[in-house]
Protein backbone atom coordinates (compact mmCIF):
# COMPACT_ATOMS: atom_id res chain seq x y z
CA UNK A 1 0.00 0.00 0.00
CA UNK A 2 2.95 2.19 0.61
CA UNK A 3 4.23 2.02 -3.12
CA UNK A 4 0.69 3.50 -4.16
CA UNK A 5 1.65 6.92 -6.28
CA UNK A 6 -1.68 8.55 -5.56
CA UNK A 7 -1.90 10.27 -2.47
CA UNK A 8 -4.16 9.19 0.22
CA UNK A 9 -7.33 12.26 0.08
CA UNK A 10 -7.25 11.29 -3.90
CA UNK A 11 -7.64 7.43 -2.88
CA UNK A 12 -10.25 8.66 -0.80
CA UNK A 13 -11.84 10.41 -3.26
CA UNK A 14 -12.59 7.78 -5.63
CA UNK A 15 -13.64 5.11 -3.36
CA UNK A 16 -16.20 7.80 -1.91
CA UNK A 17 -17.62 8.24 -5.42
CA UNK A 18 -17.23 4.02 -5.76
CA UNK A 19 -19.94 4.06 -2.73
CA UNK A 20 -21.87 6.88 -3.62
CA UNK A 21 -22.78 4.81 -7.18
CA UNK A 22 -22.79 1.89 -5.06
CA UNK A 23 -25.49 3.09 -2.96
CA UNK A 24 -27.51 5.13 -5.66
CA UNK A 25 -27.33 1.78 -7.80
CA UNK A 26 -29.09 -0.66 -4.40
CA UNK A 27 -31.56 2.27 -3.77
CA UNK A 28 -32.84 2.43 -7.44
CA UNK A 29 -32.63 -1.30 -7.70
CA UNK A 30 -35.01 -1.61 -4.34
CA UNK A 31 -37.12 0.83 -6.31
CA UNK A 32 -37.43 -0.48 -9.11
CA UNK A 33 -38.51 2.57 -10.56
CA UNK A 34 -36.58 5.15 -12.54
CA UNK A 35 -39.61 8.51 -11.84
CA UNK A 36 -37.27 11.39 -11.08
CA UNK A 37 -38.66 11.29 -7.31
CA UNK A 38 -37.02 8.51 -6.79
CA UNK A 39 -33.95 9.38 -8.21
CA UNK A 40 -33.67 12.75 -6.25
CA UNK A 41 -34.43 10.74 -3.16
CA UNK A 42 -32.05 8.18 -3.89
CA UNK A 43 -29.11 10.38 -4.60
CA UNK A 44 -29.91 12.49 -1.15
CA UNK A 45 -29.40 9.13 0.79
CA UNK A 46 -26.61 8.10 -1.47
CA UNK A 47 -24.76 11.35 -0.64
CA UNK A 48 -25.50 10.92 3.33
CA UNK A 49 -24.80 7.37 3.24
CA UNK A 50 -21.24 8.06 1.80
CA UNK A 51 -20.57 11.29 3.84
CA UNK A 52 -21.33 9.18 7.34
CA UNK A 53 -19.62 6.05 6.09
CA UNK A 54 -16.28 8.40 5.45
CA UNK A 55 -14.10 6.92 8.41
CA UNK A 56 -14.70 3.28 7.30
CA UNK A 57 -14.21 3.87 3.57
CA UNK A 58 -9.90 2.49 3.85
CA UNK A 59 -11.98 -0.85 3.36
CA UNK A 60 -12.42 0.18 -0.10
CA UNK A 61 -8.84 0.92 -0.33
CA UNK A 62 -7.89 -2.63 -1.69
CA UNK A 63 -10.19 -1.94 -4.61
CA UNK A 64 -8.37 -1.28 -8.36
CA UNK A 65 -10.72 1.55 -9.60
CA UNK A 66 -9.43 1.38 -13.59
CA UNK A 67 -11.15 0.01 -16.69
CA UNK A 68 -8.75 -2.86 -16.84
CA UNK A 69 -10.21 -4.23 -13.79
CA UNK A 70 -13.74 -5.08 -15.46
CA UNK A 71 -11.97 -7.97 -17.37
CA UNK A 72 -10.74 -10.05 -14.13
CA UNK A 73 -13.96 -9.19 -12.29
CA UNK A 74 -16.01 -10.63 -15.07
CA UNK A 75 -13.63 -13.59 -15.40
CA UNK A 76 -13.48 -14.14 -11.72
CA UNK A 77 -17.69 -13.89 -11.61
CA UNK A 78 -17.30 -17.05 -14.34
CA UNK A 79 -14.71 -19.18 -12.50
CA UNK A 80 -16.94 -18.57 -9.03
CA UNK A 81 -20.09 -19.56 -10.21
CA UNK A 82 -18.46 -22.93 -11.66
CA UNK A 83 -17.10 -23.89 -8.84
CA UNK A 84 -20.08 -22.76 -6.67
CA UNK A 85 -22.41 -25.10 -9.07
CA UNK A 86 -19.45 -28.02 -8.90
CA UNK A 87 -19.10 -27.43 -5.07
CA UNK A 88 -22.81 -28.84 -4.78
CA UNK A 89 -22.86 -31.91 -6.92
CA UNK A 90 -19.55 -32.79 -5.41
CA UNK A 91 -21.41 -32.41 -1.39
CA UNK A 92 -24.62 -33.79 -2.93
CA UNK A 93 -22.18 -36.81 -3.74
CA UNK A 94 -21.00 -36.75 -0.69
CA UNK A 95 -24.18 -36.70 1.10
CA UNK A 96 -26.22 -39.32 -0.66
CA UNK A 97 -23.20 -41.85 -1.10
CA UNK A 98 -24.23 -44.74 2.18
CA UNK A 99 -20.22 -44.65 3.23
CA UNK A 100 -20.22 -40.81 3.47
CA UNK A 101 -16.24 -40.48 2.01
CA UNK A 102 -14.92 -37.72 4.36
CA UNK A 103 -11.47 -37.12 5.49
CA UNK A 104 -11.65 -34.02 6.79
CA UNK A 105 -8.83 -31.71 7.97
CA UNK A 106 -7.79 -28.10 9.18
CA UNK A 107 -5.30 -27.08 6.89
CA UNK A 108 -3.45 -23.64 6.73
CA UNK A 109 -3.62 -21.80 3.12
CA UNK A 110 -1.45 -18.85 2.39
CA UNK A 111 -2.71 -15.98 0.20
CA UNK A 112 -0.51 -13.68 -1.61
CA UNK A 113 -3.74 -10.88 -1.25
CA UNK A 114 -2.81 -7.92 1.19
CA UNK A 115 -6.04 -5.70 1.39
CA UNK A 116 -8.78 -6.71 4.06
CA UNK A 117 -11.22 -6.61 0.75
CA UNK A 118 -9.51 -9.02 -0.91
CA UNK A 119 -8.77 -11.42 1.80
CA UNK A 120 -12.76 -11.15 2.31
CA UNK A 121 -13.55 -11.96 -1.03
CA UNK A 122 -10.87 -14.54 -1.42
CA UNK A 123 -12.24 -16.66 2.27
CA UNK A 124 -15.79 -15.93 1.11
CA UNK A 125 -14.62 -17.94 -2.49
CA UNK A 126 -12.98 -20.40 -0.95
CA UNK A 127 -16.31 -21.65 1.70
CA UNK A 128 -18.13 -21.62 -1.79
CA UNK A 129 -15.52 -23.99 -3.15
CA UNK A 130 -15.94 -27.91 -3.31
CA UNK A 131 -15.33 -28.96 -0.18
CA UNK A 132 -13.56 -26.41 1.64
CA UNK A 133 -14.67 -23.99 4.13
CA UNK A 134 -12.96 -20.75 5.54
CA UNK A 135 -12.71 -21.08 9.53
CA UNK A 136 -10.02 -18.26 10.00
CA UNK A 137 -8.34 -15.33 8.50
CA UNK A 138 -5.23 -14.29 10.71
CA UNK A 139 -3.00 -12.14 8.84
CA UNK A 140 -1.95 -13.78 5.04
CA UNK A 141 -2.86 -17.22 6.28
CA UNK A 142 -6.33 -19.09 6.15
CA UNK A 143 -7.09 -21.59 8.28
CA UNK A 144 -9.51 -23.94 5.99
CA UNK A 145 -11.47 -26.95 7.51
CA UNK A 146 -11.42 -29.34 4.12
CA UNK A 147 -13.76 -32.38 3.80
CA UNK A 148 -11.27 -34.26 1.72
CA UNK A 149 -7.91 -34.10 2.30
CA UNK A 150 -5.71 -36.40 0.56
CA UNK A 151 -3.81 -38.10 2.78
CA UNK A 152 0.42 -38.84 3.04
CA UNK A 153 0.59 -36.21 -0.39
CA UNK A 154 2.10 -32.65 -0.25
CA UNK A 155 -0.27 -30.71 1.51
CA UNK A 156 1.23 -27.20 0.17
CA UNK A 157 0.43 -27.58 -3.66
CA UNK A 158 -2.70 -29.12 -2.84
CA UNK A 159 -3.71 -26.08 -0.60
CA UNK A 160 -2.13 -24.18 -3.34
CA UNK A 161 -4.37 -25.23 -5.88
CA UNK A 162 -7.37 -24.08 -3.19
CA UNK A 163 -6.57 -20.29 -3.94
CA UNK A 164 -4.54 -20.45 -7.20
CA UNK A 165 -7.47 -20.38 -9.63
CA UNK A 166 -9.41 -17.58 -7.54
CA UNK A 167 -6.04 -15.54 -6.39
CA UNK A 168 -5.18 -14.94 -10.16
CA UNK A 169 -8.44 -13.49 -11.06
CA UNK A 170 -8.77 -11.44 -7.42
CA UNK A 171 -5.48 -9.77 -7.97
CA UNK A 172 -6.80 -8.00 -10.93
CA UNK A 173 -9.10 -5.92 -9.04
CA UNK A 174 -8.52 -6.15 -5.49
CA UNK A 175 -4.61 -6.41 -3.64
CA UNK B 1 -40.78 -20.17 -19.94
CA UNK B 2 -42.95 -21.43 -17.90
CA UNK B 3 -41.33 -24.74 -17.69
CA UNK B 4 -38.03 -23.49 -17.35
CA UNK B 5 -38.77 -21.72 -14.43
CA UNK B 6 -40.18 -24.45 -12.85
CA UNK B 7 -37.51 -27.21 -13.61
CA UNK B 8 -35.19 -24.05 -11.86
CA UNK B 9 -37.12 -23.64 -8.93
CA UNK B 10 -37.43 -27.21 -8.81
CA UNK B 11 -33.77 -27.43 -8.99
CA UNK B 12 -33.90 -25.17 -5.68
CA UNK B 13 -35.41 -27.12 -3.55
CA UNK B 14 -33.86 -30.04 -4.42
CA UNK B 15 -30.37 -28.51 -3.82
CA UNK B 16 -32.04 -27.44 -0.20
CA UNK B 17 -33.42 -30.80 0.54
CA UNK B 18 -29.83 -32.51 -0.01
CA UNK B 19 -28.61 -29.33 2.39
CA UNK B 20 -31.06 -30.49 4.81
CA UNK B 21 -30.38 -33.98 4.58
CA UNK B 22 -26.61 -33.23 4.78
CA UNK B 23 -27.23 -31.33 8.25
CA UNK B 24 -29.16 -34.90 9.58
CA UNK B 25 -26.10 -36.71 7.57
CA UNK B 26 -22.70 -35.23 8.35
CA UNK B 27 -20.77 -36.69 11.64
CA UNK B 28 -19.51 -33.30 12.57
CA UNK B 29 -20.14 -29.64 13.06
CA UNK B 30 -17.82 -28.47 10.48
CA UNK B 31 -19.49 -30.87 7.63
CA UNK B 32 -22.29 -30.02 8.51
CA UNK B 33 -22.20 -26.24 8.22
CA UNK B 34 -19.97 -26.92 4.93
CA UNK B 35 -23.19 -28.80 3.72
CA UNK B 36 -25.40 -25.94 5.29
CA UNK B 37 -23.56 -23.63 3.27
CA UNK B 38 -22.84 -24.38 -0.18
CA UNK B 39 -26.88 -26.26 -0.72
CA UNK B 40 -28.55 -23.49 0.78
CA UNK B 41 -26.10 -20.56 -1.26
CA UNK B 42 -26.94 -22.33 -4.75
CA UNK B 43 -30.90 -23.68 -3.43
CA UNK B 44 -31.40 -20.05 -2.55
CA UNK B 45 -30.31 -18.02 -6.20
CA UNK B 46 -31.85 -20.73 -8.64
CA UNK B 47 -34.96 -20.23 -6.33
CA UNK B 48 -34.63 -16.58 -6.87
CA UNK B 49 -33.69 -17.28 -10.37
CA UNK B 50 -36.56 -18.97 -10.96
CA UNK B 51 -39.25 -16.19 -9.59
CA UNK B 52 -37.31 -13.89 -11.64
CA UNK B 53 -38.38 -15.75 -15.02
CA UNK B 54 -41.38 -15.86 -13.71
CA UNK B 55 -42.40 -12.17 -12.60
CA UNK B 56 -39.61 -10.61 -14.92
CA UNK B 57 -40.71 -7.01 -13.24
CA UNK B 58 -39.13 -7.88 -9.57
CA UNK B 59 -35.53 -9.15 -11.15
CA UNK B 60 -33.78 -5.64 -9.63
CA UNK B 61 -34.82 -6.69 -6.10
CA UNK B 62 -34.22 -10.25 -6.75
CA UNK B 63 -30.86 -9.11 -7.80
CA UNK B 64 -30.05 -7.66 -5.07
CA UNK B 65 -31.32 -10.23 -2.83
CA UNK B 66 -28.91 -12.83 -3.99
CA UNK B 67 -25.64 -10.32 -3.99
CA UNK B 68 -26.50 -10.32 -0.37
CA UNK B 69 -26.48 -13.79 0.12
CA UNK B 70 -23.83 -14.60 -2.09
CA UNK B 71 -22.00 -11.90 0.73
CA UNK B 72 -23.52 -12.42 4.15
CA UNK B 73 -23.87 -16.50 3.42
CA UNK B 74 -20.62 -17.44 3.56
CA UNK B 75 -19.70 -15.08 6.12
CA UNK B 76 -21.89 -15.82 8.63
CA UNK B 77 -20.81 -19.51 8.30
CA UNK B 78 -16.81 -18.37 8.82
CA UNK B 79 -17.78 -17.24 12.03
CA UNK B 80 -19.62 -20.11 13.70
CA UNK B 81 -16.87 -22.04 12.30
CA UNK B 82 -14.32 -20.02 13.86
CA UNK B 83 -16.10 -19.50 16.85
CA UNK B 84 -16.31 -22.99 17.01
CA UNK B 85 -12.25 -23.82 16.56
CA UNK B 86 -12.15 -20.74 19.28
CA UNK B 87 -14.05 -22.77 21.47
CA UNK B 88 -12.15 -25.90 21.55
CA UNK B 89 -14.37 -28.37 19.16
CA UNK B 90 -11.60 -30.38 17.48
CA UNK B 91 -12.95 -31.44 13.38
CA UNK B 92 -14.22 -35.33 13.16
CA UNK B 93 -11.86 -38.00 12.49
CA UNK B 94 -12.55 -41.29 10.39
CA UNK B 95 -11.57 -44.19 13.08
CA UNK B 96 -10.43 -47.22 10.53
CA UNK B 97 -10.97 -49.67 13.19
CA UNK B 98 -15.01 -50.44 14.12
CA UNK B 99 -13.21 -50.74 17.84
CA UNK B 100 -14.98 -47.86 19.36
CA UNK B 101 -17.85 -48.19 17.47
CA UNK B 102 -18.92 -44.42 18.53
CA UNK B 103 -17.61 -42.24 15.40
CA UNK B 104 -18.15 -45.38 12.71
CA UNK B 105 -22.18 -45.82 11.96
Amino acid sequence: MTTEPVTREETYLAHGIFLFLLVFLLWIMLAGSLEPGEIVTGLMVALVVTLASRPHLSVFSGLRLSPSAIGPFLAYLGVFFVELVRSNIDMARRVLSPSLPLRPAVVEVKTRLSSSLGRLILANSITLTPGTLTVDVRGEIILVHWVDCPPDSDIESATRAITSKFERHLKGFVR
Amino acid sequence: MRLLADVILLIGAAFTLLGALGLVRMPDVYNRIQAGTKAVTLGALSLLLGIGLLYPQWWSKLLVIALMILVTNPLGSSTIARALLMAGVQPWKKVESNSTGENNP
